[in-house]
C-alpha cells in the first residue's frame, strides 16, 4: 500500500512508461551515473574518494529528507537552508568557549544541542501555523522566514561576539562530526526513521492524503491543520540536524552554515520523483536523489570543471527532473482517460 | 441611454421582422443528439427559435436544456443532426466560432473578472486596439462601453471596478457584453436566481426591448410564472426530448410541470422496489431518541430556519432545485460551515466542531462532488478506502499502519460494496469508472460506521448498475439503525428510496411528505419558486 511499492501495480496498467517512475528508475539512473564516473575517472572509484562523497552528502541528506514532508503535503520549505545558518549561531552562543552562555560548563553540550533542535523545529512549525492555521501561501511564509533567521542569524553574532563566525566549540560536540563515524550512522538512521513516519505511520498517510486533495481529507476527519504544522516542524528539526553536522564538522558556528543548499535540497527531491504537486513522495526517493547530486558534484569536480559550470549542469538536470514530474502526471491524467472507457 | 431605440423597430412580431420573411427561423436544431458515456442526453430535438420571440425552455435538472445551449455555443459539438443560423447550416467548433457567429450566452454563473473594471470586462474578447498595434485605445473602449451601458440602461462610469456592482448589475454588464458582440441570438441561463424584485423587473423591460429590436432570445428557467409572462414560444425538455413546443399562450403552469415531470421511471430506478415497507409500521413504538434533531437552523443569505428531526433507521430525502440552500445545508450539518443561529443535536446530545469531530461523534458526509472533494484521485484505492478509518489499523505507540489489518479490511469492505474486480487495490482511482469511484467514498464511509449519513447527490454520474448496489448498501444501513439524510434533485431516485422527504426552496423547507404521500407535481410545486407552485394548485 505505500506508494513506494504501488509502481509494480501501475506498471501492470500503464507499461513501459512507469519505468520512468519511482524506486527502480532511481536506482538505475544511480547505477548508470556510477558506472559512467567510474569508468571514465580512475579517481572517482578510489574508496577514498566514494566515501568523501557519501560523507559530503550527509547534510543535504537530512535537509532533503525534511522536505519531502512538506513536498508530500503540496507544500514548500524554502526556508529550511537558512535556518541551518540560525541554528548553528544559536548553538555557538551556547556552548562556544569565547563567547558562549555555558562556556566550559559541563552541560554545555546538551544544552547546546537541546537549544538547536528546539530552535528548529519551532521555526519550523511557525512556518507551519502559518500555513495551515492562517491559510499562507507556503513559498512566501518560507521565503520570509528564510531572510528572518537569515538577517536574525547574522545580528545575534554581531550583538554578541562582534564576528561572522563562533570558534572554540566543545571538543565533545566536534566528535561529532570527526571521519563520518558519528555523523553518517546518525544521520542516516534519523533519515530511516523519517522514511518509517512518512511511509507507514498513521501521520504520514495523512500527509500524502492531503497532499493529493486536502480537502477530501478535511471532510474525511484528517486533522489537516495538525498534519501540516507536523511537516513543517519536521522539516525545521531537520535542518536543526544538519546544522549540528555541518557546525561540528567545520568547527565553527556560523550564519552562512547550509545557505548554499537550498537548490540541491529541493533539487534532490524532485529528482528521486518526489512530485511537487503533492501526494507522491518518499525519504527513500529522495535519498536516491541525494546520492545522485553528491555523485555528480563530485565527478564534474574531478573533470576539472569550474563551479559555475557544475551549477549549470545541476540546474538542468533539475529541471530535467521538474519536466519528469509534469509528465508523469500527464501520463497518469491521460492513461486514467482511457482506462476509465475501459473499465467503465 | 443615447442610443436608446432610435430606430424603433416594429413591435413584437410574430415572426422575424427582417427581410428573411416569417418562415425561416433564427436557430433551428434539426434531430440533434447528443450523449455523454454512453448515456443519451439529447434524443433527436428538433427546435425553432425566431427573431423578434422570446423561447422559454423548461425541463427539470438533466432534462437535457443545459446540454441544448451548449451545442448552440459551441461548447460540446453535437453527435447527429445539424444545426441552421438563419436558414443557413452552422456547425461551431468552438465558443469563438459561436461568438463570431453571433450566439450570445448569459451563464448561470456569471463569467465576469471581479478584478477587472466594467469596461474591460466588456471588451474581453477585442479590446480595441491602436491602429492595429498591441497597444490598447482607452478612450475608444471607454466610448464603446458607455455606448452599451446605455442600451441596457445600466448608468454607470465606465472605469467603476466591477467588484462593486451588484448581482443584477453584472447580469446587465453580462448581457452588455452579449449585444457588444452584435448577438442575433442570446441566450440566458437561469438569469434570475439571484436577482431582487426590482432588478428582475428592470431585466424583464430590457429583454423585451431586446426582443421588439428584432433578437432571438432563449430563456432557461425553472421559475414558470417568469416563463409565461416573458416568453412567446415555450418549449419544455424531458429526458432529452423535446415534449412539447408551442405559444407561450397555450399552456398553463399546471400543464408545463405535469409535462416536464410525467413519466414512469420504475424501470430506470430499479431501487424503487427495494425500500422495506415496514418501514412505516415501525414508526410508532421504536423511534427513540432521534438520530439527529436540527432546530432553526439559520445562515443569512443561505439558508433560513431549517428545522427537522432524522429518525433512527429513516431515510429522509431532501428536494430541491439547484441553489435551494441543500447542499450548504449538509455542509452546516457536517460542521464544514458556521450557522449563525440554531442549534443541531446528534442522538440527544448537542453537536459541535467541524469534521474531524462530526466524524468522532459518527457522522459521514458524501459529498456532491466525488472529483473535488471526495476523492484522492491519483491516491490507491486502498488509501481512498482507508482515509477516515485509518487510525483503526495502527499499532498503538507508535501508530504505525499495521499493513496486514488494512489489507484484510479493504478486501472485506470491497467485496460488501462489490467494489469491481478490475479495480485493483493499488491503482489510483482516476481510473475507475463514476460508479466505482462512488463505491470507494461509500466503502470508506461504511469502514467508519456512521450512525447519520449524509448523501449529497449520491448517484450523480454513476451508472445504472452500480445505482441499484448504493441503493442496497444505503437502505441496508438504515436498516442497521442509522439516519440516513439523500440530497437528491432526481425526484424518482428519492420518491423509490426514502422513508419521508423533506424540500427546500430558496434557502428555506418549504414542504414535507410522508411516504403514503409521496406525489412528483406536489413535490416540485413545492420546490419550485412560490407563485408556480400556486399556479398548479399544490400544496406549500
Amino acid at each position: 500500500m505505500t506508494s513506494d511499492e504501488s509502481w509494480i501495480a501501475r506498471a501492470k496498467h500503464r507499461g513501459p512508461r512507469t519505468l520512468a517512475d519511482g524506486s527502480a528508475f532511481m536506482l538505475a539512473v544511480n547505477v548508470a551515473a556510477f558506472a559512467a564516473f567510474a569508468i571514465a575517472l580512475p579517481d572517482f572509484r578510489s574508496p577514498a574518494n566514494l566515501a568523501t562523497v557519501l560523507v559530503s552528502s550527509l547534510p543535504l541528506l537530512l535537509l532533503a529528507t525534511g522536505q519531502t514532508f512538506v513536498l508530500v503535503s503540496a507544500g514548500i520549505d524554502l526556508s529550511s537552508p537558512a535556518l541551518v545558518g540560525l541554528v548553528s549561531v544559536c548553538g555557538g552562543l551556547v556552548m562556544s568557549a569565547d563567547v558562549g552562555w555555558l562556556a566550559n560548563h559541563p552541560a554545555a553540550v546538551p544544552v547546546g544541542l537541546l537549544a538547536m533542535l528546539a530552535t528548529g523545529t519551532a521555526a519550523g512549525a511557525a512556518n507551519g501555523f502559518c500555513v495551515a492555521r492562517l491559510q499562507m501561501p507556503p513559498f512566501m511564509v518560507t521565503l520570509t522566514t528564510a531572510m528572518f533567521a537569515g538577517g536574525l542569524a547574522v545580528w545575534l553574532v554581531h550583538a554578541v561576539a562582534q564576528t561572522e563566525t563562533l570558534f572554540n566549540l566543545p571538543e565533545v560536540f566536534l566528535a561529532l562530526g570527526r571521519h563520518g563515524w558519528v555523523d553518517g550512522p546518525l544521520a542516516v538512521g534519523a533519515a530511516f526513521v523519517a522514511h518509517v513516519i512518512l511511509a507507514r505511520s498513521l501521520v504520514g498517510r495523512w500527509l500524502h492524503a492531503l497532499g493529493y486533495n486536502a480537502r477530501a481529507a478535511y471532510l474525511s476527519g484528517v486533522p489537516t491543520s495538525r498534519v501540516i504544522v507536523c511537516a513543517y516542524a519536521l522539516s525545521g528539526l531537520f535542518a536543526a540536524l544538519a546544522a549540528v553536522l555541518l557546525t561540528a564538522r567545520l568547527e565553527t558556528a556560523s550564519p552562512s552554515h547550509g545557505r548554499p543548499l537550498l537548490l540541491d535540497v529541493i533539487g534532490a527531491a524532485v529528482i528521486g520523483g518526489t512530485s511537487l504537486a503533492g501526494g507522491r513522495g518518499s525519504v527513500l526517493w529522495t535519498a536516491w536523489g541525494v546520492l545522485f547530486l553528491a555523485m555528480l558534484g563530485n565527478g564534474l569536480t574531478l573533470l576539472n570543471l569550474s563551479d559555475f559550470v557544475i551549477t549549470i549542469i545541476k540546474g538542468l538536470v533539475i529541471l530535467t527532473a521538474a519536466l519528469l514530474d509534469q509528465w508523469r502526471r500527464h501520463w497518469r491524467t491521460t492513461s486514467a482517460s482511457v482506462a476509465d472507457t475501459v473499465i467503465a | 441611454m443615447s442610443t436608446d431605440l432610435p430606430r424603433s423597430p416594429s413591435p413584437a412580431a410574430p415572426s422575424a421582422p427582417d427581410a428573411r420573411g416569417p418562415a425561416v427561423p433564427a436557430v433551428s436544431w434539426e434531430s440533434v443528439s447528443r450523449s455523454f458515456s454512453g448515456v443519451p442526453v439529447l434524443r433527436r430535438v428538433t427546435l425553432q427559435a425566431y427573431a423578434g420571440r422570446v423561447l422559454a425552455l423548461v425541463g427539470e435538472n438533466g432534462a437535457g436544456k443545459s446540454t441544448l445551449m451548449n451545442i448552440l455555443g459551441g461548447h460540446v459539438p453535437a453527435e447527429s443532426g445539424a444545426l441552421r443560423l438563419g436558414g443557413l447550416p452552422y456547425a461551431p467548433r468552438t465558443p469563438h466560432d459561436a461568438r463570431a457567429a453571433g450566439i450570445a450566452f448569459v451563464h448561470q454563473e456569471l463569467n465576469l473578472f471581479a478584478n477587472l473594471t466594467v469596461a474591460e470586462n466588456l471588451h474581453l474578447h477585442d479590446f480595441p486596439r491602436r491602429a492595429g498595434l498591441p497597444w490598447i485605445d482607452r478612450a475608444a473602449m471607454r466610448a464603446r462601453a458607455a455606448a452599451l451601458l446605455g442600451q441596457v440602461g445600466l448608468h454607470l462610469a465606465p472605469d467603476t471596478p466591477l467588484d462593486r456592482l451588484s448581482t443584477g448589475e453584472r447580469q446587465l454588464v453580462e448581457i452588455a457584453r452579449a449585444l457588444g458582440t452584435a448577438a442575433r441570438v442570446l441566450i440566458l441561463d437561469e438569469p434570475t436566481t439571484s436577482l431582487s424584485t426590482r432588478e428582475r423587473e428592470r431585466l424583464f423591460t430590457l429583454l423585451a426591448t431586446l426582443r421588439d429590436r428584432g433578437l432571438a432570445l432563449v430563456y432557461i428557467s425553472h421559475d414558470l410564472e417568469d416563463v409565461l409572462r416573458l416568453a412567446d414560444d415555450v418549449a419544455v425538455l424531458r429526458d432529452g426530448e423535446v415534449v412539447a413546443h408551442g405559444r407561450a399562450a397555450d399552456f398553463t403552469g399546471h400543464r408545463l410541470v405535469s409535462l416536464m415531470i410525467g413519466r414512469q421511471v420504475t424501470q430506470l430506478y430499479p431501487a424503487r422496489r427495494d425500500p422495506p415497507e415496514r418501514a412505516s409500521a415501525d414508526r410508532p413504538d421504536e423511534l427513540g431518541v432521534p438520530r439527529l434533531e436540527v432546530r432553526g437552523v439559520s445562515e443569512p443569505g443561505i439558508v433560513r430556519d431549517i428545522t427537522f428531526t432524522l429518525h433512527r433507521g429513516e431515510l429522509l430525502g431532501l428536494f430541491g432545485l439547484m441553489g435551494a440552500g441543500r447542499s450548504e445545508l449538509a455542509r452546516i450539518l457536517f460542521g464544514v460551515y458556521s450557522a449563525a443561529s440554531g442549534a443541531i443535536r446528534m442522538d440527544g446530545r448537542p453537536l459541535a466542531g467541524g469534521p474531524r469531530a462530526r466524524v468522532r461523534r459518527g457522522m459521514a458526509f458524501v459529498t456532491d462532488d466525488r472529483r473535488h472533494d471526495g476523492l484522492c484521485l491519483d491516491a490507491s484505492v486502498t488509501d481512498n478506502i482507508m482515509l477516515a478509518t485509518l487510525a483503526a489499523c495502527c499499532r498503538t505507540p507508535a501508530r504505525l499502519v499495521h499493513a496486514e489489518r488494512v489489507r484484510a479490511t479493504v478486501r472485506r469492505i470491497r467485496e460488501a460494496v462489490r467494489l469491481s474486480r478490475a479495480a485493483e487495490e493499488r491503482q489510483a482511482v482516476r481510473t475507475l469508472s463514476g460508479g466505482n469511484q462512488q463505491k470507494v467514498v461509500l466503502a470508506r464511509w461504511l469502514l467508519a460506521k456512521p450512525q447519520v449519513l449524509i448523501l449529497d447527490e449520491p448517484t450523480r454520474g454513476v451508472d445504472v448498475g452500480a445505482r441499484a448496489e448504493i441503493y442496497r448498501l444505503v437502505r441496508d444501513l438504515a436498516d442497521s439503525g442509522a439516519g440516513i439524510l439523500v440530497i437528491s434533485s432526481e425526484i424518482e431516485e428519492l420518491i423509490g428510496l426514502c422513508d419521508r422527504i423533506l424540500v427546500m426552496r430558496q434557502g428555506e423547507l418549504s414542504g414535507e411528505l410522508a411516504r403514503d404521500a409521496f406525489d412528483r407535481a406536489r413535490l416540485l410545486a413545492a420546490a419550485l419558486p412560490a407563485t408556480a407552485a400556486a399556479a398548479t394548485g399544490a400544496h406549500s
